[in-house]
């Protein structure tokens, strides 16, 4: 009878346990995966996008990219899960970056969280989160946040889709220390390794926040199709030469 | 009647105020600090209506208290500057808080600042500043004093002349007055000056 506890998040099971977290949790696991790493330089994201089609206007104002998102100045996301909850906390999170600097005039520090979960008697959000950027205090970061508002900061994660998977390879295959074009390669090649299909370009989306230390400006860049067609060529290679 | 004084020097930040807690026409004490900490390396001076004063101050610093503990990170001079000027425009058109504040301050990587905030809330960094009658006469003392390598004895010099200055001329003179230094190491007191 574990469906009597299943409709509520006020309500816990018997064990303990609150079933709409865990499905919400679960819905994400299907979603495209996103993943991220520091280098000592920048923070690189990257994400796999589930739906494709030809007649997707990707020009169009707002929905021009899926999975990643400029928060403010200093700060980027990717997200796994729905995009129209995604969307919610987005909203939220520019307008908390924004506040923050009305009030103290300096850009907001990077640790905001806000993976938080809907009041009471609310689903949860569907999404969990992906946080790269850079602040004063304490450099580059990356905190990934999920729908139990549930929050953490990480060297290297994978959220969505084959997470597991990708994490365990990140764990033998990140090394501290290493520099944005090389994290950019190992992030590829993780993707690859968790993706079922072969990569292409309309299904991936790649970007890296990095800063110009003369003018200490962060910036945000996500690759062009035609800087990312390289990358996944021979990730592609790789792979299939892996596989022979 | 507050009267403060603050000077910003090569790696430091010296500021002065009278100790008089004054009442109507009466002075009820003369060993009033109204120089109060806000975190290590931070002061408010704050002059204007007693009430007021304390209510604002204490307001603040437990709001930039508040938020170190939750990030783990404290605010820069800037940032608290920014925030109190936030504050005093906020109440501004409500229920206006009646107080001029120096805010002085020492940042690591930023060095030593000084801000100028009044009850208008108008926020300005200075090099020199000051509040009450007694600036009237100090801050062209201090445009013709200051410079931007200035020493920690140069700058007190400065305030000693500034107080000579406000008590030749100044009709309502305080009779005391507190100096501190928030440098690197800290805040400190550096001279209690007496008549």
């Amino acid at each position: 009878m574990a469906r009597r506890y299943d409709s509520r998040t006020t309500i816990f099971s018997p064990e303990g346990r609150l079933y709409q977290v865990e499905y919400a949790m679960e819905a994400i696991s299907n979603a495209g995966a996103a993943i991220g790493c520091l280098a000592k330089d920048g923070v690189v994201l990257i994400a796999e996008k589930k739906i494709t089609s030809k007649l997707l206007d990707t020009h169009a104002v707002g929905v021009r990219r899926e999975k990643m998102y400029k928060l403010d100045e200093h700060i980027a996301c990717a997200v796994a899960g729905m995009t129209a909850d995604a969307n919610i906390l987005i909203n939220l999170c520019r307008l908390n970056a924004q506040r923050y600097y009305f009030s103290y005039q300096v850009g907001e520090q990077q640790r905001q969280r806000d993976g938080r979960r809907n009041p009471a008697e609310r689903r949860p959000f569907g999404v969990s989160l992906l946080y790269a950027g850079w602040d004063e205090h304490y450099g580059w970061q990356l905190y990934q946040s999920d729908p139990s508002g549930n929050y953490g900061g990480w060297k290297a994660v994978a959220i969505g889709n084959g997470h597991a998977a990708a994490q365990n390879l990140l764990k033998t295959e990140y090394k501290e220390g290493l520099g944005v074009d090389e994290a950019v390669s190992l992030m590829v090649k993780v993707l690859a390794k968790s993706m079922d299909s072969s990569l292409a370009v309309d299904k991936v989306e790649l970007a890296t926040v990095t800063r110009d230390e003369a003018s200490g400006k962060v910036s945000f860049k996500v690759f062009t199709a035609a800087e990312l067609q390289p990358l996944l060529d021979a990730a592609n290679a790789e792979k299939e030469a892996a596989d022979k | 009647m507050d009267f403060f004084m603050g000077i910003k020097g090569k790696d430091f930040v010296m500021v002065c105020s009278d100790t008089a807690a004054v009442h109507s026409i009466i002075t009820i004490k003369q060993d009033e600090d109204k120089i109060v900490p806000v975190d290590s390396h931070k002061v408010f001076c704050v002059a204007g209506e007693a009430g007021d004063r304390v209510q604002f101050s204490d307001y603040v610093i437990a709001n930039v208290k508040l938020y170190a503990l939750r990030n783990a990170t404290e605010l820069s001079t800037k940032s608290v500057a920014n925030y109190a000027r936030g504050e005093l425009a906020n109440a501004l058109r409500r229920s206006p808080y009646h107080c001029n504040l120096l805010v002085a301050g020492y940042d690591k990587g930023v060095g030593a600042s000084l801000y100028w905030l009044d009850y208008l809330a108008t926020l300005h960094k200075v090099n020199t500043g000051g509040t009450g009658y007694g600036s009237y006469f100090t801050l062209s003392l201090f445009d013709k004093l200051w410079h931007p390598d200035l020493t920690e004895a140069e700058a007190l010099d400065m305030m000693e002349k500034g107080i000579a200055e406000v008590r030749r001329r100044l009709v309502v003179a305080p009779a005391r007055f507190i100096v501190k230094v928030v440098d690197a190491n800290g805040i400190r007191t550096v001279a209690e000056l007496k008549e």
